[in-house]
């Protein structure tokens, strides 16, 4: 797992890499938390490169859903493998979290 | 009382007077404390009246008892205690001697004093980590010990006795990884022969997970026991869930209600992976989503219900992601399509078969690969005469 992130605007984009899982999934909490800013307005969470993700790694993802909501700061995921869309699908997770196709249209959704 | 406590060990009467004037500064602010000793007997006289010193700094020639015999011993009355030996300048054989025997370092004569000092703060340095690591040592016994009575705990809570009637079988097992897990199922009886069925997987481990699955587990039997239908009784427990969960922690439920007289299994989805209908000829069907969130993460939600109906010879299977998952050494999962073929291959006889031969084919898929989730299955068949 491994995070890098750019600004599109006022919008941070977080690309996530590889797996999220129990091994790892407190490791992704920090560097995420790590890497917002107090002024960011809007955070995406690009999955473009991320395999898999397992149930501790959703909670991760809700943990930061919430963290975000109560600060006010628009969050989304975008450009989820088949595999991981599935994932979210099963548990649920599309009904509390955006998911978007793209981070194009992530990013004009947060900015809307 | 000083923070540490040196027995210096020599024959020679002025290294005593040395030490206390040079290290006055130590001895008055409290940091160190020195007893003396003139020779290895009476060093282990001073050890055994005194447990509270913390390291030894031994000449090496001295009458009856000589500090590399007196290094042998020290371990016997205290294997915490650091030795820091005194050599003639160039001893290297006495040196090596007194360090395969255990010493921590040495110093030479004519002493250095600031040089002694260094070497006395370093072991002592070494002394306090390695009192700490003795300790986070007993607390990782400790957590073990825990860790072990709650996996006990998870397993005994779950039922090993199924019930059975003519027109039903009903079997599960769970293999917890080897951390405490959250998976859990469970089978218990309800109004007009009905039998209530549940699997259940929360989202981490270890010992906060596996009281949560009990504090799940609990609202859910004692839920659906008064509510009929499986959607409410999700709602109900999702929302009782939500209320005291402050730790984001969530769990992924099926609960089905099974009517063994007209075979259908009535059942809402909590975010769980759906149930797979296994047919008499081998071929299996994966039940479609029926909608339904993960239970603890929102409150209000609503939970879609849906009914399958088994014809006779079919068996229903729950299961966890822990089987979906399954690793092998090239970290490729077992999935779904491969648990299909395990049935394609050989249809499974009665419901005890398929959760056996599904722990089989994962174990032989896995291999050596450890197992980094639970593995839960739950099955139940309609046999010939319902």
């Amino acid at each position: 797992m491994a995070i890098s992130t750019e600004r599109e605007g006022w919008v941070l984009v977080i690309k996530a890499e590889g797996r999220i899982d129990g091994s790892n999934a407190a490791q992704f909490l920090e560097s995420v938390e790590g890497v917002i800013d107090q002024n960011d307005n809007a955070v995406i969470l690009d999955f473009t490169q991320l395999n898999y993700i397992s149930s501790a790694g959703l909670r991760i993802i809700l943990l930061i859903a919430k963290d975000l909501r109560q600060r006010n700061v628009k969050f989304a995921v975008c450009s989820l493998s088949s595999s991981v869309h599935e994932i979210f699908m099963i548990s649920g997770f599309d009904q509390i979290i955006d998911l978007y196709d793209d981070s194009a249209s992530a990013v004009s959704a947060v900015q809307g | 009382m000083a923070k540490y406590k040196i027995l210096v060990v020599d024959d020679e009467p002025d290294l005593e007077p040395l030490i206390l004037q040079r290290m006055r500064r130590a001895i008055r602010t409290g940091l160190y404390a020195f007893v003396f000793a003139r020779n290895g007997v009476e060093a282990l006289e001073r050890l055994s009246e005194q447990e509270d010193i913390d390291m030894v700094l031994s000449d090496i020639n001295m009458p009856r008892m000589d500090g590399l015999t007196l290094l042998e011993q020290i371990p016997k009355v205290d294997p915490n205690i650091r030795s820091v030996i005194i050599s003639a300048y160039g001893d290297m054989k006495n040196i090596r001697t007194a360090m395969n025997r255990g010493a921590f370092d040495f110093v030479t004569k004519p002493l250095d004093f600031k040089d002694l000092r260094h070497t006395i703060d370093r072991t002592l340095q070494h002394l306090i980590e390695w009192r700490a690591a003795l300790a986070s040592r007993d607390q990782l016994v400790a957590l073990q010990n825990e860790l072990d009575v709650a996996s006990k705990i998870q397993q005994s809570i779950l039922p090993t006795q199924f019930p059975k009637a003519a027109e039903f079988e009903v079997y599960a097992n769970m293999e917890p990884a080897r951390n405490v897990g959250g998976d859990f199922y469970d089978i218990f009886m309800l109004e007009d022969s009905h039998v209530g069925l549940a699997i259940a997987d929360v989202s981490d481990k270890g010992v906060p997970a596996s009281l949560f699955m009990m504090s799940s587990r609990t609202l859910l039997k004692g839920t659906a026991i008064g509510v009929p239908a499986p959607g409410n009784v999700l709602k109900d427990v999702n929302d009782l869930l939500y209320e005291e969960n402050d730790t984001s922690m969530f769990v992924t439920v099926i609960y089905a209600v099974y009517s063994p007289s007209t075979g259908t299994f009535m059942y809402a989805n909590g975010g769980h992976n759906p149930p797979l209908i296994i047919h008499r000829d081998g071929s299996s069907t994966l039940l479609p989503p029926i909608g339904g969130i993960a239970l603890g993460i929102a409150p209000g939600m609503m939970f879609p219900q849906d009914t399958v109906t088994l014809e006779s010879g079919d068996t229903l299977m729950l299961y966890t992601d822990g089987v979906t998952e399954a690793m092998d050494a090239d970290r490729e999962e077992f999935g779904m399509e491969r648990m299909q073929q395990v049935f394609a291959d050989q249809p499974p006889a009665n419901s005890k078969e398929a959760t056996e031969m599904i722990f089989e084919a994962v174990h032989a898929f896995a291999g050596d690969t450890p197992q980094s989730d639970d593995i839960t299955c739950l099955t139940i068949s309609r046999t010939g005469t319902g």
